[in-house]
């Protein structure tokens, strides 16, 4: 890469876009830390696939380099077993918004209210 | 101590885990690419865009959902208990909905994750902006490129960088970028979940397939594309009729000089792209087009540049030619207030903000304004067409409903009547 560049890259690819932001959580800095969270998210996802890719490697045997995981291209089953991994995690991670979903279907009482019911004769 | 080598038996060393399930979901992203001018993505990157293609499907297959199951259950009764009547509009829907934790949740989700992609994209290509300009200033052959650096931005451009994509389309960070095409370019992947396809193309082929289809014995002889941005949906035009002289207008240079790489580096040379602003299109002569098309441009224009293109349209288009605009469906009375809210995401939050105001108003009468009588008027719709062996097909995705995202459109345009013998030909 040459080093007189005129652009820096880590300065200008976190760059805002012009156009005024929304916040949507009732709290912006919880939406600031949800983020955050998001952006990890993200980086153990890409920590997981460098893993998988580093054991398929292994399990083709030989020697492999850093330039052998750069260049490594999955199969389409390989493909799909990785992506189904991501599923996986994704419905791992955001769980909390699966039961949200299924609490606004179910409408239930709470356990202070079923504790009170069933402590009638 | 010495120690025994123990034979594996299947009962002591676990099997790799099966899957659950059948899978169905984006691609590698590995997959996508494949022209000269495409960026090197190393194995991270790559990763990171498979995570946000995972994170977009996510959100439309499994949260969105919850959207109208909270606004079913929450917000519509809650709206209608307070006010003693039902909604009487779509922003009425959604203010109701941005009180409600689903719809929050949701929005602060999908906005992180399009910050995050434009972050991904960026990083990839403004790393290696130096390399990247230099390939593309090599492939952009003179006469395939046409800039005006003299040319104002439409207000619908400087106003707000759109899609979150900081600089929009046009700014350039140095001299001859194109890094701002290159970065649409590779986080398109993610944005759509992979349903555009390898070259992101899935747009213009569904365009060609139903020209094809259904103007049978149409054979263009020029044909103009507004707001061809980095030239994905012109290029499949292009190749479907290589005989056609075709010239694809856009405002942005990076993405022109991009385009005319890209287009170059995937052996396709009878597109010209030209800088300027679609509304003015003076250089050209009337009647000098045969097909003018626009593909998910009118949503990024203002009404007063509609009509100037809609007027520009009729005076370009030769006797006999045909003008088709592929968009989202417009807000008619047919479709639910709830819809209609939920398609305005993209205008509110996700820096689109002319979409609302051009998807509310009666396209055919502003057609007719501009002269295209309703007899002469074209109405259709369109999927996505993709490799179906490697990626998702939009036609055939009945599991997510991504409002303004599918990989869906419909079409709108006119034929203006010609002379007899285009007639007959249209006809037969």
């Amino acid at each position: 890469m040459s080093t007189d560049s005129k652009i820096d890259p880590l300065a200008l690819a976190g760059a805002k876009s012009k156009g005024k932001r929304p916040w949507f959580l009732k709290d912006q800095d919880t939406e600031r830390l949800m983020t955050i969270v998001m952006s990890l998210a993200q980086e153990v996802s890409v920590l997981r696939e460098r893993l998988d890719t580093v054991e398929r490697l292994l399990e083709r045997g030989g020697k492999f380099s850093r330039a052998d995981i750069e260049a490594f291209n999955p199969t389409k089953a390989e493909a799909a077993e990785r992506g189904a991994w991501t599923q996986e995690y994704l419905a791992r991670i955001l769980r909390v918004l699966q039961q949200d979903r299924e609490a606004i279907v179910a409408r239930e009482q709470s356990n202070e209210d079923l504790a009170d019911e069933l402590a009638t004769n | 101590m010495k120690t025994t080598k123990r034979k594996a038996t299947g009962a002591s060393r676990p099997a790799r885990q099966q899957p659950a399930r059948a899978y169905d979901g984006p691609p590698d992203y590995r997959v996508v690419g494949k022209h000269g001018v495409f960026p090197e993505v190393t194995h991270d990157e790559a990763a990171r865009f498979n995570f946000l293609a995972h994170m977009n499907r996510h959100l439309a297959t499994n949260v969105m959902p919850g959207v109208k199951e909270a606004f079913d259950k929450r917000a519509e009764p809650a709206f209608k208990a307070a006010n003693k009547r039902g909604f009487a509009n779509r922003h009425e829907v959604r203010k109701a909905l941005v009180q409600d934790p689903m719809f929050q949740w949701w929005s602060a989700l999908r906005r992180a994750t399009m910050e995050q992609r434009q972050q991904a994209g960026r990083w990839v290509t403004l790393r290696q902006a130096d390399r990247l300009n230099a390939r593309v200033a090599k492939l952009a052959a003179a006469k395939q490129l046409q800039l005006d650096p003299t040319l104002a931005l439409p207000r619908s451009v400087s106003g707000v960088d759109h899609h979150c994509m900081p600089g929009s389309y046009h700014t350039e960070l140095t001299d001859g970028d194109a890094t701002g095409a290159a970065n649409y370019d590779v986080g398109l992947f993610a944005t759509t979940g992979g349903m555009l396809g390898a070259l992101n193309d899935g747009g213009g082929q569904a365009v060609v397939k139903w020209v094809k289809e259904n103007l049978k014995g149409f054979r263009p002889r020029r044909i103009l594309d507004l707001g061809c941005g980095l030239g994905h949906n012109v290029v499949p035009i292009a190749q479907a009729f290589p005989d056609a002289e075709v010239v694809a207008i856009d405002v942005g240079a990076p993405m022109l000089r991009y385009g005319a790489a890209r287009a170059r580096s995937l052996g396709v040379k009878n597109i010209t792209f030209v800088q300027a602003d679609v509304a003015r299109l003076k250089q050209f002569a009337d009647e000098s087009f045969d097909w003018i098309q626009s593909t998910m441009f009118l949503h990024e224009t203002s009404y007063r540049s509609m009509q100037e293109i809609f007027a520009e349209t009729q005076r370009l288009l030769k006797p006999g030619g045909i003008v088709l605009h592929v968009e989202q469906p417009q807000y008619d009375a047919a479709m639910p207030l709830f819809e209609q809210a939920m398609r305005d995401w993209d205008a509110f939050y996700n820096n689109e903000p002319f979409w609302t105001k051009m998807h509310e108003i009666d396209l055919d009468a502003w057609m007719g304004k501009a002269g295209f009588a309703r007899e002469t008027l074209i109405h259709g719709g369109v999927a996505a067409v993709v490799d179906p062996k490697v990626f998702p097909e939009a036609a055939k995705d009945t599991k997510q409903e991504d409002y303004g995202r599918k990989a869906a459109w419909h079409v709108v345009g006119a034929r203006k009547p010609g002379s007899a013998r285009a007639e007959r030909a249209a006809a037969e």
